[in-house]
Order: structure tokens, then sequence, then C-alpha cells
């Protein structure tokens, strides 16, 4: 029958004169011409999908899912000083941003001091300047944390930021239980792809169930990790790869978490996920759907969860900053609105929409707007948000989102043959896999197998830039006087009897939580608190492969 | 002095920028088109930088820096190549380079440039022609 379809199919194409291109999607799926029930013979409606809020949740993590209440709209920012950053924040709220993200320069991702060597050129480029709590102050000064919620992208310090949050909301009155955010401390994808680390890896696992059991005691509406396939995705692998390495991430978490001892079911509901939105719209979409589907059908029937609300994945979303293209940057609009769609009608909890101008710079307050105002109009004009989960039923989706699940599995079965997450790293699986997918797949550009537009077709004759922003090289003088001035007015000698008990802390196994909170209050820098424990822990070194 | 050996190339990645896709896509691609590669991985100082060089003899080093860092990562490198005499070998840089900084960056002694878009064989064709050792190709 197979072989009738396949003869029918080419007849087709032949007499239609189909144009010889790739239908492959970014996974290397093979996409037919037509998909009909015989492609999804064995789809039971309460099993694979069940309701949305239901077990195995395909179909949303909410009832209700945007009737009840849009996405975050919540643009990944920072640049310059905390002062400039804050003045960043607040024009996206007047302009309807709903969720804060942090976007910090590499300095801090790395916890070196600004003064550091190692920050030569770096101050402020990427992100926001933070050495100590004094920014932390500056960057928060005028913003309710009891209304809004705040994403921090921070993986190795990701303990000390969110100390120095909890002390900022103190300040402001507010109490731990009342924060609401995420830091995203997901540390196994930086290893795996955006090579943000610090430490080796146990260590850092360490770090990262500190927080998970801190918070579920002391900070209960904090989401402890964001478990990201964004940079596993932005560094290259397939949409396939970018699903399985972050559940497999997902799942090793969990199992540490459970070794630590804590119960599944008090602290899964507050791991929380970000996947990337990329070009090919229904294989993102079926991904999404696939992801809720494997972890919910994980999280019960391996790790034992008991609670609906463990088995929900939540995620955010970011369009794909790879597929911005500097030529005709406007174009740019255009890809992000189709991205941001596949997050929305995948299901997203959250949308960060990439600016227009961010293959050149970070986005000015133009193109920012336009990224927002992108949301907006998709929740507000376009009339998608006012059914759940609208495309299910589609045999062609739902034949994608079995086909992602499987080739998932696939993946898992490999890494658990290879003794799991971390030894697979250690392994080099994953980076070659992606250093191999991100090669194949700029082999296809350049042979024009795949089309980008305005790159390698339809180019245009000439091209202008638009105007963009840049980072005054004032910013680093300013950020290291500021540093000097915090550490010539603080009390040195707290700060160091601070730091000792944090590292006499390491040395144990104690959770290390309340000493870094203790030591961040007193304004001890993140690079003072990261060199201590560096002292403990040691630092990672990458085997370098391409 | 024409050799008979292949162009020996360094791929590198100054500063704490982590974004090395687009350096490893060319290293391998350089690879293949019959150079001789090293790839320092990321985080490289400019001494660092130096001390490869120092070390591999290449032929060219590309340079690649996508966090905005490049000016200062580039010019302390120039100079510490201008301190220890080393003017026969290509050194580029790309990423996101904005166009405001190319004629700082060429003042300095930087080719190249290029961004993102840019075909792994412009790239080969780049390193090709603008060697300073000669080369029979």
């Amino acid at each position: 029958m197979i072989e009738s379809e396949s003869k029918k199919d080419k007849e087709i194409e032949n007499k239609k004169n189909t144009i010889k291109r790739n239908f492959k999607n970014l996974s290397n799926i093979e996409i037919k011409r037509l998909y009909s029930p015989k492609d999804v013979e064995t789809f039971d409606y309460n099993k694979d999908l069940g309701e949305p809020g239901q077990f195995p949740f395909t179909r949303g993590v909410y009832d209700n899912m945007y009737r009840g209440r849009f996405w975050t709209m919540r643009q990944f920012a920072g640049f310059g000083t905390a002062k400039q950053t804050n003045e960043r924040f607040k024009f996206l709220i007047a302009h309807g941003q709903t969720g804060l993200s942090v976007a910090f320069h590499f300095p801090t991702l790395y916890g070196y001091e600004s003064s550091d060597e190692k920050s030569l050129g770096e101050i402020g480029k990427v992100g926001v300047a933070i050495d100590t709590l004094d920014d932390m102050e500056v960057l928060f000064d005028g913003i309710d944390l009891s209304k809004i919620s705040t994403s921090m992208t921070i993986n190795g310090p990701a303990s000390i930021l969110l100390a120095m949050y909890i002390v900022v909301g103190e300040k402001k009155g507010l109490k731990p239980e009342q924060l609401r955010g995420t830091i995203q401390n997901d540390i196994l994808k930086e290893y795996i792809a955006q090579k943000s680390w610090i430490f080796p890896p146990e260590p850092s696992m360490r770090l990262i169930v500190d927080t998970i059991e801190y918070c579920s005691k002391n900070v209960p509406q904090w989401y402890t990790i964001s478990i990201s396939g964004y940079h596993i995705r932005e560094a290259g692998s397939t949409a396939v790869q970018e699903l399985a390495f972050t559940l497999a991430d997902g799942f090793a978490y969990v199992e540490e978490a459970i070794k630590r001892g804590l119960n599944i079911d008090d602290f899964a509901h507050r791991l929380s996920f970000f996947f990337n939105a990329h070009n090919n719209f229904f294989e993102e979409i079926a991904k999404y759907r696939a992801a809720r589907r494997i972890w919910a059908k994980k999280l019960k029937n391996k790790y034992g969860a008991k609670k609906p609300e463990s088995m929900r994945l939540r995620f955010h979303t970011q369009t794909a900053g790879v597929s911005l293209t500097a030529q005709e940057s406007e174009n740019n609009i255009v890809r992000v609105t189709l991205q941001a769609l596949a997050g929305v009608l995948g299901g997203t909890q959250s949308l960060h929409t990439n600016s227009y101008d961010e293959a050149l710079c970070l986005p000015t307050e133009k193109s920012v707007r336009i990224a927002l105002r992108t949301q907006q109009i998709i929740a507000n004009e376009s009339g998608i948000a006012d059914t759940v989960d609208p495309l299910a039923g589609s045999y062609y989706l739902e034949w994608l989102t079995n086909k992602m699940e499987e080739e998932a599995e696939i993946y898992f079965k490999k890494i658990e043959d290879l003794g799991g997450v971390i030894p697979a790293i250690k392994k080099n699986f994953f980076q070659r896999e992606i250093a191999n997918a991100s090669y194949k797949y700029q082999k296809e550009v350049d042979n024009k197998e795949r089309i980008v537009v305005a790159v390698n077709k339809f180019q245009p004759k000439s091209c202008r830039n638009p105007e963009i922003l840049r980072i005054d090289e004032k910013v680093s003088e300013n950020q290291i006087k500021n540093l000097e001035k915090i550490k010539r007015t603080r009390n040195n000698k707290v700060v160091e009897n601070a730091l000792k008990k944090l590292k006499k802390a390491a040395k144990g196994t104690e959770n290390l939580m309340p000493y870094i909170i203790d030591a961040v209050k007193e304004y001890a820098s993140i690079g003072e608190i990261i060199t201590v424990l560096k002292e403990i822990f040691g630092i990672y070194v990458e085997e370098s492969i391409f | 002095m024409s050799k008979e050996r292949k162009i020996k190339v360094i791929v590198a990645k100054p500063g704490l920028d982590g974004h090395d896709r687009g350096a490893k896509v060319i290293a391998r691609g350089l690879r293949d088109a019959g150079m001789e590669v090293i790839y320092t991985g990321i985080h490289q100082t400019p001494d660092d930088v130096l001390n490869s060089i120092i070390q591999e003899d290449p032929d060219a080093v590309l340079l690649s820096i996508l966090s905005g860092a490049h000016n200062a990562l580039c010019s302390k490198i120039m100079e510490k190549l201008r301190e220890n005499n080393i003017d026969d070998v290509l050194v580029a840089v790309g990423g996101i380079i904005p166009d405001e900084d190319k004629k700082f960056l060429e003042e300095q002694g930087l080719k190249g440039f290029h961004g993102p878009g840019t075909n792994i064989k412009t790239i080969v064709d780049f390193v090709k022609s603008n060697l300073k050792r000669k080369f029979r190709i």
C-alpha cells in the first residue's frame, strides 16, 4: 500500500511538474505530499492528547489557556549599566510588557569582576554589568517586584543572582514568598552548547539542587531552573535534538534532586523549560506538543509523580536569533512573526520576540518596540488565542508530533547507553552531534538546498544597515569606578567573614544559599564569591572540538 | 619562498564570548578545503592567541567575536604581534563587526570583517587571496 501511495505521489508530482526542492524539515524528516487518517491510525484522543490541562497535556498545560490570560510578554533585555537597563525595563513596561527578563554581560555570566583582566572589552556589551547588590538595586529601582515576575538568564552564578534578588526584594519590603520569577540555572546545556560554565559538572549540580531545595522551602513561587533547549538549537542542533537533549537534561536534574532526598512532587512543578521557535512552522509546534507529552509521561511513569502539577511542562519561547539575517534586516520582522505564531500555537507560557536588528547589534528602542508589538498584535488582533490548541487533530501535525516523540526516544536511549547526560557531555556526544548538524545545515545553505531570502536567493544589490545601538566605552570605566567605590565603603571585615563562612560550607555538604545571601547582603561581589567557590570546586575546562 | 605544504590556519575565539557555532563551521570548512586548521576553543586572552601563534606558526589567524569586544581585544592582539615582530601572518576578524568599526580595525592591521550569512567558500577564497606568505596554490 505504501508503495502504491508513493507511486501515486510520484505521478502527481510528475504531472504537476513539482518543483524539485528540499521537502525535509529542519530535523531532516522527509515530509510527504499529503497526510491522511492512515498516518495516525493508532491515534487515541484521550491517550495521545487528552483535554487541555489534563494528562498528558499535549494540548496545553491549562484548560483555558489564553482565554484566561495571554502568555507573558517578556523581552530579554540588558546592556550597559544597571541604570541604562533599568530605563529599558521601564520603557518596555510602559509599552505593555508583562514580565522582565535580564540579560547579563559576559563577566557576570562567568563570575569575573568588571575590573578583571578577562573582562576587557566585554563590560556592558551583551548584557547589563552587575558586580554587586548595589547594581541590582539600581536595576530594579522603581519597579514593583510584587507585581511583575523576573527571569534571569544566569547559570554558573545563578544562586548568587537569586540571592541578590531576594535581598533587593527584602529592601523593598517584600518577603521571599512574594517574589515570582525564574533563574535559568541550567548548567548542563552550558557544557552542551552555550558555554557559560564555571565549575565542573558535579559541584555545579550541587549548587543547582541547593537552589531547588532552598526555593521549595523559602521562595515557593520561584522557578528554580529553566531547562533550556534554546541555546542548544542556536548552537546548531536540529529540532529533534533540541527536544531530546533538553528533556534529557530535565530528567538529569530530576534524578539529582531525588538523589538528594527531595520528593518529586515538592519540586517538579517549579522546573520550567525554554525552547527555541525556529523557521519550520509545523515542526516547531509539533516539538512543543511532543515535549509536553514526553515530560508528563516520564514524570508520571518513570519518576512516580502523583500531582498533575508536577507533570506539566511549562515553557518560555524565544524566536530563533540564528535565523535573523544581517541582509535586509527588516525582513526579520516577518520571520519573527511566523516563529512567534508557532510558539503561541504550541502553547507557550511566555514569549520573547527578537528584534529585527539583532544580527547586527543589541536592539534599539525602535526595534524592540516592533518586536513587542508583534506579540501584542498576535494576541489581540489575530484571534489565534481564542481557542485552545486549534491545530489538534490535523493529520500532519499529529503525525509529526508522534514522529518527534519517537525520534527523541531514540536519543534518550543513546544517552542512557553512554551512562547519562554528564558522561555523554564528557564524551563530547552532544557537542559532536550539534557540530555535525550545524555544519550540514551550513552546507545546505551554501549549496542552495535551503533558501534564506536575501542571503542565498533574491540577494539585494546593495543593502543599508539600520541605525544600531552602540555601548559607550565609558560604561566600562564607570562600572569599574563604582565597584571600587563599593569596596571602599562597605564593611570589609564583615565581607571577609561571610566569604570565609561560605568557603567552609562549600567544603561540606550544607545548602550554600543562606551563606551566599549573607555575603551579597554585605556587598560581596559576584567575582569574590565565585573566586571563593572556585578554590573549593575547581574550574571546568572544555575539550574544543569542531 | 614558495611552499608545497598545506595552508595552516588558527581559528580562535578571544574574550568571553561563547558563541562558537560560526567559528566551528568555518574551521571545518577550511579543513575540508584542504587547509590545516587548529581551533583554539573559546575564552582566549590576547596572550593565549599570541602564544598559539608563536607555537604553531600559522599562515593565517581568524578571530571570531560576536560580543562587541572586538575593538579592545583585536587591538590588544595586534599590539602583541607587533611587539613580537610577527608581521607575516594574515590576521582577520569576523562575527558581528559594525561597519563603523572597520576602519579602526583596518588601521590596526586586521582584515576580513565577515558577518552573518557569509558562506564557507567566501572565507576559503578570502584566506587564499590574502595570505602574506607566498604559496603555490
